[in-house]
Order: structure tokens, then C-alpha cells, then sequence
């Protein structure tokens, strides 16, 4: 062989190695099986990574639990609209187990003018009293989903004022008229659905509308046009997410020879049902009315941090599977944070009309 | 002689350019200079030139640039117009078939009908080539063993693009024009259509892929381990049976129960090679037309395994009330 071919060959060698070692996980792989034999019904971890993922889940210290000392928080305080039935004492706790999971480093004044805390004059105060009632409507009302497990506000936020996951619609490239317009949402490299060319923005019909997820039949109602493959690619890019989003594979919520089965599926996958409704009922009754709120800080309170709070077409950042479950199949790996703060099941004005559970 | 017993390609025959049998009178001659090159050798055949394209050669060829064109510039323009973009999303970039709304009517150029046209100067090229295949073929007074394989992949081809669209009554079940997205497409209309591995044309098929590969393979094989004894004078051996078609069946014989005379083992090839996209297309054409969920069908015809109900911790359809 000629050297300028060996030299080639090695080169080529050099590129490929290099390529793999940093798009795949080195084996052994550690596999579950979590149903019947032959079904391929398992999941694939890296035991390699369990460090990081623990960490990545480490629950943060509980502020210490107190009585139900002194009169109610709405004797005491003005302006208290949804935990007014709080003691002073739990009120104060409730307040600063927010801080620190929400505004650690801005903290009370994040929200609050510090020359009057009853002021709503800071957005972020308006947000957050909704966001509390949003938690206390999860942990009442989508049981199904989230179990006695619950959610609190670290659940999502883990320190950050904006959660690391959301999602705004999106319709790049954004070219009303070009020769393109037909791409249908889909084919350009995405994270969104796994880097896969499936539909980019799942999120808009499925998570915050509610278009219908089953393509394959028999349908549970007569559709008025019958899903297509185009349809399936739409459900398939809110699959990715919803994989992507658990780090889990497929069979983790279906029996994959047969998507549509519910007699074959684990039940992972009523509880996952539950849960798109949850998040409908998220975005639809409780972020997307605060969206003024956002549209007149898009980048967050004067005080910083800036970072974005709309997306392109001026929607807010949404709710989808990874804003709480940040890639573990339980969100904080299954640890209860709420059992320790009941406080935050004392909302007592939810004001949100009722679930849709269809 | 031993030379051929390499699985890599070791013999390099350089020479005088080769001009080609004598043509009928009607036939227009080749053109341009005559070359080697080195790199062509160590795959095939060093020679490049002379040229022949014809007018169904040269017609096909314009008519595949023009769709060629289409399709890119529309993939230029869903990254707008962005080179860097374009090399880097290059595989996951495509031309869309017209959404389902549309039907079998022709949308506006922009969100589907540049489809059509690029699919419509595709086939013609694709057709026109089939035409010059089966044309040369004659003119050199071979069989038309070639043209009719091609016509195999070309029945995948336009069940996929054309005739299950068609059957449908829609243009958006066809293939988009796309590296990523056609094979997006693909796994979803087995999502679609209840899982395309319980439909029996498309096991078929798949027999006739592997099958197609492992003969010939197993084929090339024998062949170049028979070099020594001039096993490459295949279709003499087959009429005159000398010491390296002997040698070989008995291998056959020896290792696999059964072989092939020098003469079979070509239908053989041919035939599981052309069958893989016959009953492929076959099996996508009953998709979604005939049969609207595989698994569905292959329970009903005890197809598919059963498992006991207890196999699964199912809960019912939250859909179908009940649920809270």
C-alpha cells in the first residue's frame, strides 16, 4: 500500500475513533428488565453516571420545622391572598424555604420591596403567589401524576429563578412566504425532540392545545379526518421529548410492538396520561395568564438575572416533561420535599377552573 | 493467479483503452478522450470514457438536476439561505410533501407543490434511465436481466411516492425529499399503521434483503477462494464442469448441505435480489389501504404471539373514563 493511502487510512482511523468516543457511552451498560421476558419491556443505565445524577438530585437541607405558634399570617400581615390561613411562624418558614429554592442569591428582595413587603409592585411577587397556588393545585388535584410524592417549588426551579427546562412556541425559520412555509415544523436539527428531524415543536398542540395523540387505531373517538403519517410524526416528536425529558427509553410507559394497547402497556404510562393533562392544566390556568407579567419584563426584574422570560412570539416559558423531571425518571428521584413543607398545601384560594381530564 | 485469492481488489490491468464492442449503424458513437485513473482501478474498472449519454440518457439526466435543484434550494431556504447552516443541518434538512388538507390537489408551490414537481421530473428521470438501461441492453444483444431488476426497485420507489399516496387519497402519506426525514417517515408510518414488522410482505422482503445479501457474499466467496483453479470462468464452468466448480460444490456440499450449479447460483441472486422490492412494495401497498393496523391484523390471524393478560401491569384507558 502506498504511504499517502496508509496515511489517509490512519487519518480516517483517527477521525472515527474520535467521533465515537464522544457520541457514545462506553459499555458495560447496566440493564433492568421491568417486564415480561422477551418484550424488551427493560431500562439501559450507565452505572458510570449515577454519581452525577445523584448529585444532579441531591435534595437541599430542610429549614427547620416550627409549630403553629402565634395568629394567622392575614392577621398579622396585609395583602396575604393564598396562605393567609398559615401561622406567623410557618409563614415565615414557607417564605424562606422560596428563597432559597427560587432566589438563593437575590434573595427576599427578589420579590418583595424591602420598604413595604405587602407592595405587589414587584412582578415577580404576583408570579410567585400564582405559582403557589399552581403547586398546591398539582399536589390536591393531579394525584394521578404526582402521587403522595408532590411537588414544591424546588421540584422545578432547584435554585434558579427561571427553571432550566420550558419551552415558548416556535415556528422557525420564520418564513411566512418563502419556499419553505410547507416544512410542516419539522426537519431542522433539534434538541427539542432528540436531535431527531421529527416535528420541533410538539409542545404548542399537544401541551398547551389538546390535539389528539393517538394516531394509530382504533382511536378511542371517531376522529373527523383520520391521522396520517404526518400526525405520527407530530406524536413522535412529543415522545422523544417525553423520553429525552425522563431519561428513559420507550418501553418504559409502552410495550412496543403495539403503541396503542393499553392491555400490554406498564402502567408508567397512565400515570405519563395523567401527566400531559397536568401540564395542559399548568400552562393553560396558570403560566399563560401571567403572560402579561412577562411581556412587561421579558428579561426578568430590573435586579437581574437577565435571562429571558418570553419566547419569539411573545408567549411565556411553558411547562413541559423536563421542567420537573430534568431528565430523572422521577423528578428528584422520587424524594418527597413536600412531605417536609405541608405548609404549601394551605393555599386557600386556588382560583382556577376545574381539570380536564380527557 | 494467487493474487485473487485477496479479498481486496489486488490487480490493476494497465493497457490501451478499451473502445467498446462494434454498434449497429443506428447507434451514436461515444465521445471525449479516453483516461485512467488509478483510484477507479482499485475499486473496477480503471477506464473512464469514452461517453455515451443519448437523449433519453441525456433527457434523464436534466430531468434528475432539475428535481436535484429543487429539492436543494428549498432546503437552502428552510435554513434562510444560510451556507453554514445548510452544510451542517444538511442531513436533517428536506422537501416536504403538501400537507394532509390538500389531498390529491396540487397546494400552492410553497407548501407542497414544489414537491409534486420535483417528484413528477423524478420519476421522468428516473423512467427515462429505466429506457436507456433497456435500450443499451438490447443494442449490445444482451438479455434484459438488468433493466427488469432495476424495474424492481423502481415498483418500491413509486409505491411509496406514488401509487400508495394515490390510494389514499393524499399526497402528505408520500416520502419527503431528505436524508433524516425520510427515515423519520419510515419508522412513522410503522408507528402509523400498527407496526410494520407484523406484515408479512415486509418480513418477505426482509427474507429476500438478507437472503440477497448472504448469496452473494457467499458467492464472491467461493469465487475468489476458487481463483486458483480458474473458478472466475463461471459461465463455462456451468456448461463444462471442470475441477473449480466441482471443488466449489462440494464445499457447498460439504459445509452447507446443498449447492448451486455455477449456472443457479445466478437466478438464485437475481431472483431473492429482485423480490426483496416486489413484495416490499407489495407489502406497503396493503398499508394503510387494505390494513390499518399490523398488529391488530397479525393477533387476528394468530401472527403474532399472545401473551397472558397477567404479563403486564396494565391499568384501562384513562381515555375511556372512569379514571380521575
Amino acid at each position: 500500500m502506498s504511504y499517502a493511502l496508509k496515511a489517509a487510512g490512519a487519518a480516517a482511523a483517527l477521525i472515527g475513533g474520535f467521533a465515537l468516543l464522544f457520541t457514545f457511552e462506553r459499555p458495560p451498560m447496566d440493564t433492568v428488565q421491568l417486564g415480561y421476558r422477551g418484550l424488551g419491556i427493560e431500562q439501559v443505565v450507565n452505572p458510570r453516571l449515577e454519581r452525577m445524577t445523584l448529585a444532579k438530585n441531591a435534595i437541599p437541607a430542610v429549614v427547620p420545622q416550627v409549630g403553629a405558634v402565634g395568629p394567622k399570617a392575614s392577621a398579622v400581615y396585609k395583602n396575604v391572598q393564598v396562605l393567609g390561613d398559615l401561622s406567623v411562624t410557618q409563614f415565615a418558614r414557607t417564605m424562606a424555604a422560596l428563597t432559597g429554592w427560587v432566589a438563593p442569591e437575590q434573595g427576599c428582595n427578589y420579590c418583595h420591596n424591602p420598604n413595604n413587603m405587602a407592595s405587589d409592585e414587584i412582578y415577580t411577587k404576583v408570579v410567585a403567589r400564582r405559582m403557589l397556588q399552581m403547586t398546591a393545585r398539582i399536589n390536591a388535584e393531579w394525584k394521578s401524576h404526582v402521587q403522595e410524592t408532590g411537588v414544591t417549588c424546588y421540584t422545578c426551579h432547584r435554585g434558579q429563578p427561571v427553571p432550566a427546562y420550558s419551552w415558548a412556541h416556535n415556528d422557525t425559520p420564520p418564513r411566512s412566504a418563502g419556499l419553505s412555509v410547507g416544512t410542516a415544523g419539522q426537519n431542522l436539527a433539534s434538541g427539542s425532540v432528540g436531535l431527531t428531524s421529527l416535528p420541533y415543536d410538539p409542545f404548542t398542540p399537544y401541551l398547551s392545545g389538546n390535539a389528539q395523540i393517538r394516531v394509530q387505531t382504533p382511536a378511542p373517538r371517531v376522529m373527523p379526518v383520520k391521522p396520517g403519517i404526518k400526525d405520527a410524526e407530530w406524536t413522535y416528536g412529543l415522545m422523544m421529548h417525553m423520553s429525552t425529558s425522563l431519561g428513559v427509553v420507550c418501553t418504559y410507559c409502552h410495550n412496543s410492538r403495539a403503541w396503542y394497547s393499553w392491555e400490554e402497556s406498564p402502567p408508567q404510562r397512565t400515570n405519563a396520561w395523567h401527566g400531559i393533562r397536568m401540564v395542559r392544566d399548568v400552562n393553560n390556568n396558570f403560566i399563560t395568564p401571567l403572560q402579561p407579567q412577562w411581556a412587561a419584563n421579558p428579561y426578568g426584574p430590573p435586579t437581574g438575572p437577565v435571562q429571558p422570560r418570553v419566547g419569539l412570539h411573545g408567549d411565556p416559558l411553558k411547562v413541559n416533561c423536563g421542567t420537573c423531571h430534568q431528565g430523572a425518571y422521577k423528578p428528584l428521584l422520587g424524594v418527597s420535599m413536600l412531605q417536609d413543607y405541608p405548609e404549601l398545601n394551605a393555599v386557600t384560594n386556588i382560583d382556577a377552573p376545574p381539570p380536564i381530564r380527557q | 493467479m494467487a493474487e485473487y485469492q485477496n479479498i481486496f481488489t489486488r490487480i490493476q490491468v494497465i493497457g490501451p483503452a478499451y473502445p467498446g464492442v462494434p454498434l449497429s449503424r443506428d447507434s451514436v458513437e461515444r465521445q471525449g478522450k479516453v483516461g485512467h485513473w488509478h483510484l477507479l482501478g482499485r475499486l473496477g474498472d480503471a477506464q473512464v470514457g469514452p461517453l455515451y449519454l443519448g437523449m433519453t440518457g441525456l433527457l434523464s439526466v436534466i430531468c434528475g438536476f432539475i428535481a436535484f435543484e429543487i429539492i436543494g434550494l428549498v432546503m437552502l431556504d428552510s435554513v434562510n439561505w444560510d451556507i453554514r447552516q445548510f452544510v451542517r443541518q444538511l442531513f436533517w434538512l428536506a422537501l416536504e410533501p403538501p400537507a394532509p388538507k390538500y389531498g390529491l390537489r396540487f397546494p400552492p408551490l410553497n407548501e407542497g407543490g414544489w414537491w409534486i414537481v420535483a417528484g413528477f421530473f423524478l420519476s421522468l428521470s428516473v423512467i427515462l434511465w429505466w429506457i436507456r438501461t433497456y435500450r443499451r441492453a438490447r443494442a449490445l444483444g444482451m438479455g434484459t436481466h438488468v433493466p427488469w431488476a432495476f424495474a424492481a426497485a423502481l415498483w418500491l420507489f413509486f409505491v411509496c411516492g406514488f401509487l400508495r399516496p394515490l390510494a389514499m387519497g393524499s399526497w402528505s402519506e408520500a416520502v419527503p425529499f431528505g436524508i433524516f426525514p425520510h427515515l423519520d417517515w419510515t419508522a412513522a408510518l410503522s408507528i402509523r399503521y400498527g407496526n410494520l414488522f407484523y406484515n408479512p410482505f415486509h418480513a418477505l422482503s426482509i427474507v429476500f434483503l438478507y437472503g440477497a445479501t448472504l448469496l452473494f457474499a457467499m458467492h464472491g466467496a467461493t469465487i475468489l477462494a476458487l481463483g486458483r483453479f480458474g473458478g472466475e470462468r463461471e459461465i463455462e464452468l456451468a456448461i463444462d464442469r471442470g475441477t473449480a466448480a466441482e471443488r466449489g460444490g462440494l464445499f457447498w456440499r460439504w459445509t452447507m448441505g446443498f449447492n448451486a450449479t455455477f449456472e443457479s447460483i445466478h437466478r438464485w441472486a437475481w431472483w431473492f435480489a429482485v423480490l426483496c422490492p416486489l413484495t416490499g412494495g407489495i407489502g406497503i401497498l396493503l398499508t394503510g389501504t387494505v390494513v390499518d393496523n399490523w398488529h391488530q391484523w397479525a393477533m387476528q390471524h394468530a401472527f403474532a404471539p399472545s401473551y397472558p393478560p397477567e404479563a403486564f401491569n396494565a391499568l384501562p384507558d384513562p381515555a375511556l373514563g372512569g379514571a380521575r
